[in-house]
Protein backbone atom coordinates (compact mmCIF):
# COMPACT_ATOMS: atom_id res chain seq x y z
CA UNK A 1 0.00 0.00 0.00
CA UNK A 2 2.65 2.57 0.44
CA UNK A 3 4.23 2.21 -2.79
CA UNK A 4 1.03 3.44 -4.13
CA UNK A 5 1.53 6.53 -3.21
CA UNK A 6 -0.93 9.52 -4.23
CA UNK A 7 1.52 10.57 -7.19
CA UNK A 8 1.18 6.67 -8.64
CA UNK A 9 -2.78 7.17 -8.62
CA UNK A 10 -1.71 10.27 -10.98
CA UNK A 11 0.43 8.56 -12.80
CA UNK A 12 -2.20 5.94 -13.47
CA UNK A 13 -4.88 8.54 -14.25
CA UNK A 14 -2.27 10.30 -16.70
CA UNK A 15 -1.58 7.09 -18.75
CA UNK A 16 -5.44 6.44 -19.21
CA UNK A 17 -6.09 10.04 -20.28
CA UNK A 18 -3.77 10.46 -22.71
CA UNK A 19 -5.22 7.58 -24.89
CA UNK A 20 -8.10 9.56 -25.13
CA UNK A 21 -7.19 11.56 -28.33
CA UNK A 22 -6.46 8.14 -29.71
CA UNK A 23 -9.47 6.80 -28.37
CA UNK A 24 -11.68 9.85 -29.89
CA UNK A 25 -10.08 9.06 -33.32
CA UNK A 26 -10.95 5.69 -33.40
CA UNK A 27 -14.23 5.94 -32.20
CA UNK A 28 -14.82 8.80 -34.46
CA UNK A 29 -13.53 5.86 -37.13
CA UNK A 30 -15.55 3.35 -36.24
CA UNK A 31 -19.03 5.80 -36.59
CA UNK A 32 -17.38 7.05 -40.06
CA UNK A 33 -17.41 10.58 -38.82
CA UNK A 34 -13.50 11.44 -39.25
CA UNK A 35 -15.21 14.30 -41.87
CA UNK A 36 -15.35 14.59 -45.09
CA UNK A 37 -11.54 14.65 -45.34
CA UNK A 38 -10.47 12.04 -43.04
CA UNK A 39 -6.36 12.31 -43.86
CA UNK A 40 -6.12 16.36 -43.09
CA UNK A 41 -8.53 15.23 -40.03
CA UNK A 42 -6.04 12.82 -37.78
CA UNK A 43 -3.05 14.22 -39.65
CA UNK A 44 -3.84 17.97 -38.13
CA UNK A 45 -5.11 16.16 -35.20
CA UNK A 46 -2.60 13.99 -34.22
CA UNK A 47 0.35 16.46 -35.08
CA UNK A 48 -1.83 18.85 -32.49
CA UNK A 49 -1.66 16.35 -29.37
CA UNK A 50 2.08 15.76 -30.44
CA UNK A 51 2.15 19.64 -29.63
CA UNK A 52 0.33 19.57 -26.92
CA UNK A 53 1.90 16.64 -25.06
CA UNK A 54 5.06 18.13 -25.85
CA UNK A 55 4.54 21.20 -24.21
CA UNK A 56 3.07 19.29 -21.01
CA UNK A 57 6.09 17.39 -21.12
CA UNK A 58 8.19 21.07 -20.76
CA UNK A 59 6.07 22.13 -18.14
CA UNK A 60 7.37 19.73 -15.92
CA UNK A 61 10.27 21.32 -14.70
CA UNK A 62 8.67 25.05 -13.88
CA UNK A 63 6.13 23.21 -12.14
CA UNK A 64 8.43 21.18 -9.58
CA UNK A 65 10.28 24.61 -9.46
CA UNK A 66 7.05 26.24 -8.82
CA UNK A 67 5.74 23.72 -6.36
CA UNK A 68 8.48 22.79 -4.65
CA UNK A 69 7.41 19.27 -5.69
CA UNK A 70 9.93 17.53 -6.92
CA UNK A 71 7.39 14.26 -7.62
CA UNK A 72 5.78 16.46 -10.73
CA UNK A 73 9.10 14.22 -12.72
CA UNK A 74 7.50 11.04 -12.20
CA UNK A 75 5.37 12.35 -14.86
CA UNK A 76 7.49 13.84 -17.21
CA UNK A 77 8.88 10.63 -19.44
CA UNK A 78 5.46 8.93 -20.03
CA UNK A 79 4.38 12.48 -21.64
CA UNK A 80 7.40 13.23 -23.36
CA UNK A 81 6.58 9.60 -24.84
CA UNK A 82 3.08 10.44 -25.71
CA UNK A 83 4.08 13.61 -27.46
CA UNK A 84 6.26 10.79 -29.51
CA UNK A 85 3.55 7.77 -29.64
CA UNK A 86 1.37 10.79 -31.11
CA UNK A 87 4.53 12.16 -33.50
CA UNK A 88 5.11 8.38 -35.03
CA UNK A 89 1.13 8.37 -36.03
CA UNK A 90 1.18 11.88 -37.28
CA UNK A 91 4.24 11.21 -39.29
CA UNK A 92 3.02 7.55 -40.26
CA UNK A 93 0.26 9.29 -41.87
CA UNK A 94 2.28 11.78 -44.05
CA UNK A 95 4.54 8.86 -44.53
CA UNK A 96 2.11 6.08 -45.53
CA UNK A 97 -0.84 7.53 -47.00
CA UNK A 98 0.31 11.06 -47.97
CA UNK A 99 3.87 10.19 -49.74
CA UNK A 100 2.81 6.35 -50.57
CA UNK A 101 5.46 4.74 -49.12
CA UNK A 102 7.56 6.51 -51.81
CA UNK A 103 10.99 7.64 -50.58
CA UNK A 104 12.02 9.44 -53.18
CA UNK A 105 8.55 11.74 -53.16
CA UNK A 106 9.26 12.14 -49.09
CA UNK A 107 13.00 13.30 -49.62
CA UNK A 108 11.18 15.84 -52.62
CA UNK A 109 8.85 17.34 -49.86
CA UNK A 110 11.68 17.48 -46.83
CA UNK A 111 13.84 19.28 -48.91
CA UNK A 112 11.13 21.35 -51.57
CA UNK A 113 8.93 22.76 -48.15
CA UNK A 114 9.81 24.56 -45.37
CA UNK A 115 7.33 23.48 -43.07
CA UNK A 116 7.87 19.82 -44.06
CA UNK A 117 11.47 20.22 -43.53
CA UNK A 118 10.94 21.35 -39.83
CA UNK A 119 8.69 18.73 -38.83
CA UNK A 120 10.85 15.65 -39.83
CA UNK A 121 13.83 17.68 -37.98
CA UNK A 122 11.47 17.70 -34.61
CA UNK A 123 10.29 14.36 -35.79
CA UNK A 124 13.91 12.86 -36.02
CA UNK A 125 15.47 14.57 -32.85
CA UNK A 126 12.41 13.31 -30.81
CA UNK A 127 13.45 9.62 -31.37
CA UNK A 128 16.91 9.22 -29.91
CA UNK A 129 15.03 10.96 -26.94
CA UNK A 130 12.24 8.49 -26.70
CA UNK A 131 14.97 5.83 -27.61
CA UNK A 132 17.26 7.07 -24.19
CA UNK A 133 14.12 7.26 -21.98
CA UNK A 134 14.94 3.91 -20.16
CA UNK A 135 16.62 4.22 -16.48
CA UNK A 136 19.08 1.68 -17.67
CA UNK A 137 20.21 4.39 -20.45
CA UNK A 138 20.28 7.36 -18.04
CA UNK A 139 22.44 5.12 -15.79
CA UNK A 140 24.51 4.58 -19.25
CA UNK A 141 24.79 7.67 -20.51
CA UNK A 142 25.46 9.30 -17.04
CA UNK A 143 25.34 13.14 -17.67
CA UNK A 144 25.35 12.94 -21.47
CA UNK A 145 21.46 12.19 -20.59
CA UNK A 146 20.78 15.87 -19.44
CA UNK A 147 22.68 17.28 -22.30
CA UNK A 148 21.03 15.05 -25.20
CA UNK A 149 17.39 15.24 -23.92
CA UNK A 150 18.48 19.52 -24.13
CA UNK A 151 17.41 18.63 -27.91
CA UNK A 152 14.15 19.14 -26.72
CA UNK A 153 13.92 22.95 -26.95
CA UNK A 154 15.31 22.71 -30.55
CA UNK A 155 12.44 20.16 -31.03
CA UNK A 156 9.63 22.37 -29.24
CA UNK A 157 11.23 25.42 -31.62
CA UNK A 158 11.01 22.89 -35.30
CA UNK A 159 7.54 21.89 -33.99
CA UNK A 160 6.50 25.48 -33.27
CA UNK A 161 8.38 26.57 -37.01
CA UNK A 162 6.49 23.34 -38.49
CA UNK A 163 3.21 24.57 -37.49
CA UNK A 164 3.48 28.40 -38.21
CA UNK A 165 4.45 27.54 -41.72
CA UNK A 166 2.21 25.33 -42.55
CA UNK A 167 -0.67 28.32 -41.31
CA UNK A 168 1.50 30.89 -43.31
CA UNK A 169 -0.14 30.80 -46.86
CA UNK A 170 -3.51 31.90 -45.30
CA UNK A 171 -2.48 33.95 -42.75
CA UNK A 172 -4.69 32.09 -40.30
CA UNK A 173 -2.22 32.44 -37.44
CA UNK A 174 -5.35 32.11 -34.35
CA UNK A 175 -4.48 28.89 -33.04
CA UNK A 176 -0.76 28.83 -34.11
CA UNK A 177 0.02 31.59 -31.86
CA UNK A 178 -1.11 30.08 -28.59
CA UNK A 179 0.90 27.36 -28.96
CA UNK A 180 3.55 29.64 -30.38
CA UNK A 181 2.86 31.82 -26.59
CA UNK A 182 2.82 28.63 -24.73
CA UNK A 183 6.53 27.21 -25.86
CA UNK A 184 8.02 30.40 -25.94
CA UNK A 185 6.87 31.01 -22.09
CA UNK A 186 8.09 27.52 -21.46
CA UNK A 187 11.72 28.19 -22.76
CA UNK A 188 11.40 32.07 -21.65
CA UNK A 189 11.00 31.39 -17.87
CA UNK A 190 14.19 29.00 -17.97
CA UNK A 191 15.99 31.69 -19.71
CA UNK A 192 14.94 33.65 -16.84
CA UNK A 193 15.92 31.19 -14.15
CA UNK A 194 19.09 30.30 -15.66
CA UNK A 195 19.86 34.33 -15.68
CA UNK A 196 18.56 34.76 -11.99
CA UNK A 197 21.10 31.38 -10.43
CA UNK A 198 23.62 32.56 -12.39
CA UNK A 199 23.57 36.27 -10.60
CA UNK A 200 23.00 34.77 -7.51
CA UNK A 201 25.71 32.84 -7.59
CA UNK B 1 -16.43 -6.88 -62.17
CA UNK B 2 -15.81 -4.18 -59.72
CA UNK B 3 -17.07 -0.84 -60.18
CA UNK B 4 -13.92 0.87 -59.59
CA UNK B 5 -12.45 -1.69 -62.54
CA UNK B 6 -14.98 -0.02 -64.96
CA UNK B 7 -14.04 3.60 -64.10
CA UNK B 8 -10.33 3.13 -63.49
CA UNK B 9 -8.18 5.54 -61.05
CA UNK B 10 -6.55 7.12 -64.09
CA UNK B 11 -9.15 8.25 -66.33
CA UNK B 12 -8.27 9.81 -69.53
CA UNK B 13 -8.39 13.02 -70.37
CA UNK B 14 -11.71 13.41 -71.93
CA UNK B 15 -13.92 11.00 -69.96
CA UNK B 16 -16.91 12.66 -70.81
CA UNK B 17 -19.34 9.87 -71.86
CA UNK B 18 -19.63 9.77 -75.88
CA UNK B 19 -22.98 9.50 -76.91
CA UNK B 20 -23.44 6.07 -78.21
CA UNK B 21 -21.73 4.93 -74.63
CA UNK B 22 -24.53 6.67 -73.17
CA UNK B 23 -27.23 5.25 -75.64
CA UNK B 24 -26.02 1.47 -75.39
CA UNK B 25 -25.75 2.63 -71.08
CA UNK B 26 -29.70 3.36 -71.03
CA UNK B 27 -30.40 -0.35 -72.93
CA UNK B 28 -28.62 -1.79 -70.33
CA UNK B 29 -30.66 0.28 -68.09
CA UNK B 30 -33.19 -0.84 -69.27
CA UNK B 31 -32.01 -4.57 -68.85
CA UNK B 32 -31.28 -3.92 -65.55
CA UNK B 33 -34.51 -2.51 -64.77
CA UNK B 34 -35.94 -5.86 -66.30
CA UNK B 35 -34.00 -7.71 -63.84
CA UNK B 36 -31.67 -9.38 -66.39
CA UNK B 37 -28.50 -8.59 -64.26
CA UNK B 38 -29.94 -6.08 -61.65
CA UNK B 39 -27.18 -7.19 -59.41
CA UNK B 40 -23.99 -6.65 -61.80
CA UNK B 41 -25.49 -3.35 -63.29
CA UNK B 42 -26.61 -1.81 -60.20
CA UNK B 43 -23.73 0.95 -60.30
CA UNK B 44 -24.85 1.73 -63.74
CA UNK B 45 -28.23 1.76 -62.81
CA UNK B 46 -27.88 4.29 -59.48
CA UNK B 47 -25.05 6.42 -60.96
CA UNK B 48 -28.19 6.87 -63.84
CA UNK B 49 -30.47 7.66 -62.01
CA UNK B 50 -29.10 10.08 -60.04
CA UNK B 51 -29.55 13.14 -62.42
CA UNK B 52 -33.43 12.46 -62.27
CA UNK B 53 -32.98 12.09 -58.02
CA UNK B 54 -34.01 15.38 -55.83
CA UNK B 55 -30.92 16.09 -53.04
CA UNK B 56 -31.87 14.55 -50.07
CA UNK B 57 -32.45 18.02 -48.70
CA UNK B 58 -36.23 17.98 -48.38
CA UNK B 59 -36.67 22.04 -47.60
CA UNK B 60 -34.36 22.88 -50.48
CA UNK B 61 -35.49 24.89 -53.43
CA UNK B 62 -35.87 22.83 -56.17
CA UNK B 63 -34.50 23.95 -59.85
CA UNK B 64 -35.52 21.97 -62.73
CA UNK B 65 -32.46 21.53 -65.17
CA UNK B 66 -31.47 18.95 -68.33
CA UNK B 67 -28.54 17.09 -68.40
CA UNK B 68 -26.02 17.82 -70.81
CA UNK B 69 -24.42 14.67 -71.57
CA UNK B 70 -21.65 15.97 -72.83
CA UNK B 71 -20.53 17.63 -69.62
CA UNK B 72 -20.94 14.39 -67.83
CA UNK B 73 -17.51 12.85 -66.18
CA UNK B 74 -18.05 8.88 -65.13
CA UNK B 75 -16.75 9.07 -62.05
CA UNK B 76 -19.45 8.39 -58.73
CA UNK B 77 -20.50 11.74 -57.48
CA UNK B 78 -19.47 13.08 -54.49
CA UNK B 79 -21.77 12.35 -51.70
CA UNK B 80 -24.40 15.93 -51.27
CA UNK B 81 -23.51 16.22 -47.46
CA UNK B 82 -20.25 16.20 -48.50
CA UNK B 83 -20.46 18.35 -51.17
CA UNK B 84 -22.70 21.06 -48.67
CA UNK B 85 -20.55 20.69 -45.31
CA UNK B 86 -16.99 20.69 -46.38
CA UNK B 87 -16.35 24.03 -48.24
CA UNK B 88 -13.99 26.80 -48.18
CA UNK B 89 -15.55 30.19 -48.20
CA UNK B 90 -13.81 32.56 -46.13
CA UNK B 91 -16.73 34.68 -45.72
CA UNK B 92 -18.53 32.04 -43.62
CA UNK B 93 -15.21 31.32 -41.65
CA UNK B 94 -11.89 29.54 -41.92
CA UNK B 95 -13.00 26.05 -40.80
CA UNK B 96 -13.79 23.69 -43.59
CA UNK B 97 -17.33 22.93 -41.23
CA UNK B 98 -17.71 27.14 -40.90
CA UNK B 99 -19.76 28.01 -44.46
CA UNK B 100 -22.47 25.39 -43.59
CA UNK B 101 -22.54 26.35 -39.93
CA UNK B 102 -23.08 30.34 -40.34
CA UNK B 103 -23.77 31.06 -44.39
CA UNK B 104 -27.77 30.97 -43.13
CA UNK B 105 -27.25 34.71 -42.83
CA UNK B 106 -26.95 35.22 -46.48
CA UNK B 107 -29.90 36.87 -47.98
CA UNK B 108 -29.92 36.09 -51.16
CA UNK B 109 -33.04 37.87 -53.18
CA UNK B 110 -33.27 40.45 -53.82
CA UNK B 111 -29.95 39.97 -55.63
CA UNK B 112 -28.40 41.82 -58.81
CA UNK B 113 -25.63 41.37 -60.45
CA UNK B 114 -23.59 43.96 -62.49
CA UNK B 115 -22.26 43.55 -65.32
CA UNK B 116 -19.82 46.36 -66.71
CA UNK B 117 -16.43 47.72 -67.95
CA UNK B 118 -15.79 47.42 -71.41
CA UNK B 119 -19.22 45.87 -72.84
CA UNK B 120 -21.46 47.77 -75.36
CA UNK B 121 -24.16 47.07 -73.48
CA UNK B 122 -23.62 47.17 -69.15
CA UNK B 123 -26.27 46.29 -67.38
CA UNK B 124 -27.49 45.13 -63.71
CA UNK B 125 -28.83 42.06 -64.26
CA UNK B 126 -31.69 40.73 -61.47
CA UNK B 127 -30.70 37.11 -60.46
CA UNK B 128 -34.12 35.75 -61.77
CA UNK B 129 -33.60 37.18 -64.88
CA UNK B 130 -30.40 35.63 -64.63
CA UNK B 131 -31.96 32.36 -64.35
CA UNK B 132 -33.85 32.77 -66.99
CA UNK B 133 -31.32 33.90 -69.99
CA UNK B 134 -30.53 30.36 -71.38
CA UNK B 135 -32.30 26.79 -70.56
CA UNK B 136 -30.21 25.32 -67.09
CA UNK B 137 -28.29 22.52 -68.24
CA UNK B 138 -27.03 20.06 -65.47
CA UNK B 139 -23.58 18.83 -65.83
CA UNK B 140 -21.20 16.72 -63.81
CA UNK B 141 -17.81 18.36 -63.23
CA UNK B 142 -14.66 17.09 -61.24
CA UNK B 143 -14.01 19.83 -58.67
CA UNK B 144 -9.92 19.72 -57.36
CA UNK B 145 -8.96 22.69 -54.92
CA UNK B 146 -5.80 23.87 -54.32
CA UNK B 147 -5.27 22.43 -51.33
CA UNK B 148 -5.22 18.64 -52.50
CA UNK B 149 -8.42 17.16 -52.34
CA UNK B 150 -11.14 17.17 -54.87
CA UNK B 151 -14.82 16.57 -55.64
CA UNK B 152 -17.51 15.50 -58.41
CA UNK B 153 -20.35 17.65 -58.53
CA UNK B 154 -23.58 17.61 -60.31
CA UNK B 155 -23.88 21.44 -60.76
CA UNK B 156 -26.75 23.49 -62.54
CA UNK B 157 -25.85 26.53 -64.59
CA UNK B 158 -25.68 28.12 -68.18
CA UNK B 159 -22.56 28.50 -69.95
CA UNK B 160 -21.02 31.83 -68.70
CA UNK B 161 -20.54 33.00 -72.49
CA UNK B 162 -24.46 33.04 -72.99
CA UNK B 163 -24.10 35.96 -70.49
CA UNK B 164 -21.20 37.55 -71.97
CA UNK B 165 -22.48 37.86 -75.97
CA UNK B 166 -25.30 39.48 -74.34
CA UNK B 167 -23.13 42.45 -72.80
CA UNK B 168 -21.32 42.16 -76.37
CA UNK B 169 -17.26 43.17 -74.84
CA UNK B 170 -15.58 45.44 -77.17
CA UNK B 171 -12.98 44.84 -78.77
CA UNK B 172 -9.99 45.59 -75.99
CA UNK B 173 -11.68 43.62 -73.71
CA UNK B 174 -9.35 40.95 -72.51
CA UNK B 175 -10.07 39.77 -69.19
CA UNK B 176 -13.30 39.19 -67.10
CA UNK B 177 -12.75 40.14 -63.14
CA UNK B 178 -15.52 38.68 -60.71
CA UNK B 179 -16.63 40.49 -57.22
CA UNK B 180 -17.96 38.15 -54.09
CA UNK B 181 -20.47 40.45 -52.09
CA UNK B 182 -18.56 41.54 -48.93
CA UNK B 183 -20.90 42.47 -46.43
CA UNK B 184 -19.73 42.33 -43.14
CA UNK B 185 -24.10 41.93 -42.10
CA UNK B 186 -24.11 39.11 -43.48
CA UNK B 187 -20.75 37.77 -43.82
CA UNK B 188 -19.34 37.00 -40.69
CA UNK B 189 -15.85 36.07 -41.60
CA UNK B 190 -15.57 39.49 -43.67
CA UNK B 191 -14.25 40.94 -40.69
CA UNK B 192 -11.57 38.51 -40.54
CA UNK B 193 -8.52 40.15 -42.49
CA UNK B 194 -7.49 36.92 -43.91
CA UNK B 195 -7.88 38.44 -47.72
CA UNK B 196 -8.25 41.92 -48.80
CA UNK B 197 -12.16 41.33 -49.06
CA UNK B 198 -14.08 41.71 -51.48
CA UNK B 199 -12.60 38.44 -52.87
CA UNK B 200 -11.87 39.30 -56.54
CA UNK B 201 -11.23 36.72 -59.33
CA UNK B 202 -10.54 36.82 -63.08
CA UNK B 203 -10.28 34.76 -66.02
CA UNK B 204 -9.02 35.86 -69.68
CA UNK B 205 -11.30 36.51 -72.03
CA UNK B 206 -11.19 33.55 -74.15
CA UNK B 207 -11.68 31.27 -70.53
CA UNK B 208 -14.43 32.96 -69.42
CA UNK B 209 -15.73 32.27 -72.96
CA UNK B 210 -15.02 28.47 -73.06
CA UNK B 211 -18.32 25.73 -73.23
CA UNK B 212 -16.66 24.25 -70.01
CA UNK B 213 -17.03 27.59 -67.74
CA UNK B 214 -20.40 27.75 -66.06
CA UNK B 215 -22.01 30.07 -64.16
CA UNK B 216 -23.93 28.00 -61.47
CA UNK B 217 -27.63 28.55 -59.84
CA UNK B 218 -27.59 25.07 -58.93
CA UNK B 219 -26.12 21.56 -57.58
CA UNK B 220 -28.01 18.11 -56.97
CA UNK B 221 -31.27 19.22 -58.72
CA UNK B 222 -31.84 21.91 -56.10
CA UNK B 223 -31.13 26.07 -55.47
CA UNK B 224 -27.47 26.58 -54.80
CA UNK B 225 -27.07 26.49 -51.10
CA UNK B 226 -25.94 29.10 -49.51
CA UNK B 227 -22.26 27.38 -48.36
CA UNK B 228 -21.79 27.14 -52.16
CA UNK B 229 -21.93 30.29 -52.83
CA UNK B 230 -25.69 31.42 -53.52
CA UNK B 231 -27.49 32.24 -55.59
CA UNK B 232 -24.92 32.58 -58.82
CA UNK B 233 -21.15 31.65 -58.91
CA UNK B 234 -18.23 30.66 -61.33
CA UNK B 235 -17.71 26.84 -62.32
CA UNK B 236 -14.24 26.71 -63.93
CA UNK B 237 -13.44 22.88 -63.68
CA UNK B 238 -9.77 22.81 -64.89
CA UNK B 239 -8.67 25.43 -62.36
CA UNK B 240 -8.02 25.35 -58.93
CA UNK B 241 -11.16 25.68 -56.60
CA UNK B 242 -10.43 29.45 -55.80
CA UNK B 243 -10.89 30.55 -59.17
CA UNK B 244 -14.61 29.64 -59.15
CA UNK B 245 -15.97 33.07 -57.49
CA UNK B 246 -18.89 32.04 -55.43
CA UNK B 247 -22.04 35.01 -54.69
CA UNK B 248 -21.36 37.07 -57.26
CA UNK B 249 -22.44 40.87 -57.27
CA UNK B 250 -20.48 41.80 -59.85
CA UNK B 251 -18.80 41.35 -63.12
CA UNK B 252 -16.74 43.23 -64.81
CA UNK B 253 -14.68 43.36 -68.32
CA UNK B 254 -10.59 44.98 -68.31
CA UNK B 255 -8.02 45.20 -70.65
CA UNK B 256 -5.64 44.52 -67.85
CA UNK B 257 -5.17 41.26 -65.84
CA UNK B 258 -7.16 40.97 -62.53
CA UNK B 259 -5.49 40.84 -59.79
CA UNK B 260 -7.28 38.08 -58.04
CA UNK B 261 -7.69 37.76 -54.08
CA UNK B 262 -5.07 34.62 -53.73
CA UNK B 263 -2.42 35.63 -55.73
CA UNK B 264 -2.62 39.06 -54.15
CA UNK B 265 -2.39 37.51 -51.17
CA UNK B 266 0.37 35.24 -51.29
CA UNK B 267 2.01 35.74 -54.69
CA UNK B 268 4.89 33.14 -54.25
CA UNK B 269 1.48 30.49 -53.83
CA UNK B 270 -1.15 31.21 -55.77
CA UNK B 271 -1.54 32.53 -59.40
CA UNK B 272 -3.69 34.32 -61.87
CA UNK B 273 -4.26 31.61 -64.13
CA UNK B 274 -4.32 28.74 -61.68
CA UNK B 275 -4.78 25.51 -63.90
CA UNK B 276 -4.66 22.46 -62.25
CA UNK B 277 -1.48 21.16 -63.23
CA UNK B 278 0.36 17.84 -61.76
CA UNK B 279 3.33 18.62 -62.67
CA UNK B 280 3.99 22.68 -60.74
CA UNK B 281 3.82 22.06 -56.79
CA UNK B 282 2.39 24.45 -54.85
CA UNK B 283 5.36 25.66 -52.51
CA UNK B 284 4.11 23.67 -49.33
CA UNK B 285 2.80 20.82 -50.97
CA UNK B 286 2.56 18.69 -54.00
CA UNK B 287 0.28 18.77 -56.47
CA UNK B 288 0.86 15.33 -57.79
CA UNK B 289 -1.93 13.56 -55.69
CA UNK B 290 -5.47 13.92 -54.53
CA UNK B 291 -7.38 12.68 -51.49
CA UNK B 292 -11.21 12.23 -53.47
CA UNK B 293 -13.71 13.26 -50.66
CA UNK B 294 -15.53 10.46 -49.87
CA UNK B 295 -13.42 7.63 -51.33
CA UNK B 296 -14.74 4.36 -49.82
CA UNK B 297 -11.65 3.39 -47.62
CA UNK B 298 -11.92 6.70 -45.40
CA UNK B 299 -8.50 7.51 -43.84
CA UNK B 300 -6.80 4.43 -45.72
CA UNK B 301 -8.30 5.31 -49.13
CA UNK B 302 -5.07 5.57 -51.48
CA UNK B 303 -4.57 9.24 -52.93
CA UNK B 304 -6.00 9.88 -56.43
CA UNK B 305 -2.99 10.82 -59.52
CA UNK B 306 -4.21 14.49 -60.21
CA UNK B 307 -5.03 14.99 -63.80
CA UNK B 308 -3.57 17.54 -66.32
CA UNK B 309 -6.03 20.76 -66.24
CA UNK B 310 -8.11 18.39 -63.96
CA UNK B 311 -8.96 16.09 -66.62
CA UNK B 312 -10.18 18.55 -69.49
CA UNK B 313 -6.83 19.01 -71.03
CA UNK B 314 -8.34 17.39 -74.72
CA UNK B 315 -10.98 20.62 -74.26
CA UNK B 316 -8.65 23.47 -73.10
CA UNK B 317 -4.61 22.94 -73.06
CA UNK B 318 -4.77 24.70 -76.70
CA UNK B 319 -5.66 27.74 -75.06
CA UNK B 320 -2.71 27.49 -73.43
CA UNK B 321 -0.51 26.37 -76.38
CA UNK B 322 3.13 28.01 -76.16
CA UNK B 323 2.63 29.24 -72.47
CA UNK B 324 5.24 28.28 -69.55
CA UNK B 325 2.77 26.85 -67.31
CA UNK B 326 5.35 27.25 -64.81
CA UNK B 327 5.91 31.02 -64.86
CA UNK B 328 2.25 31.33 -65.35
CA UNK B 329 0.49 28.97 -62.40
Amino acid sequence: MPRFAPFDALRLGVFCASLLPLARLVWLGAHDALTANPLEFVTRSTGTWALVFLCLTLSITPLRRLSGEPRWLKLRRMLGLYCFFYAVLHAALWVWIDRGLDPASMWQDVLKRPFITAGALAFVMLIPLAATSTHAMMRLLGRRWAQLHRLVYAIAIAAILHYVWHKAGKNDFGTVSIYAGVVATLLGVRVWWAIADRRRR
Amino acid sequence: MKRHDLLGSEIPASDITPREVFEQRRALIRAAAAGAFGAALAPWFSRAAFAQTASPNPSAGKLAATVNRQFVVMDRPTAYKDVTGYNNFYEFGLDKADPAKHAHTLQTRPWTVSVEGLVARPKVYDIDELLKLASLEERVYRMRCVEGWSMVIPWIGIPLAELIRRVEPTGSAKYVEFFTLADKKQMPGVSVPILDWPYVEGLRLDEAMHPLTLLGFGLYGEVLPKQNGAPVRLVVPWKYGFKSAKSIVRIRFTDTQPKNSWAVSAPKEYGFYANVNPSVDHPRWSQDSEVRIGEGGGLFAPKRKTLMFNGYAEQVAAMYAGMDLRVNF
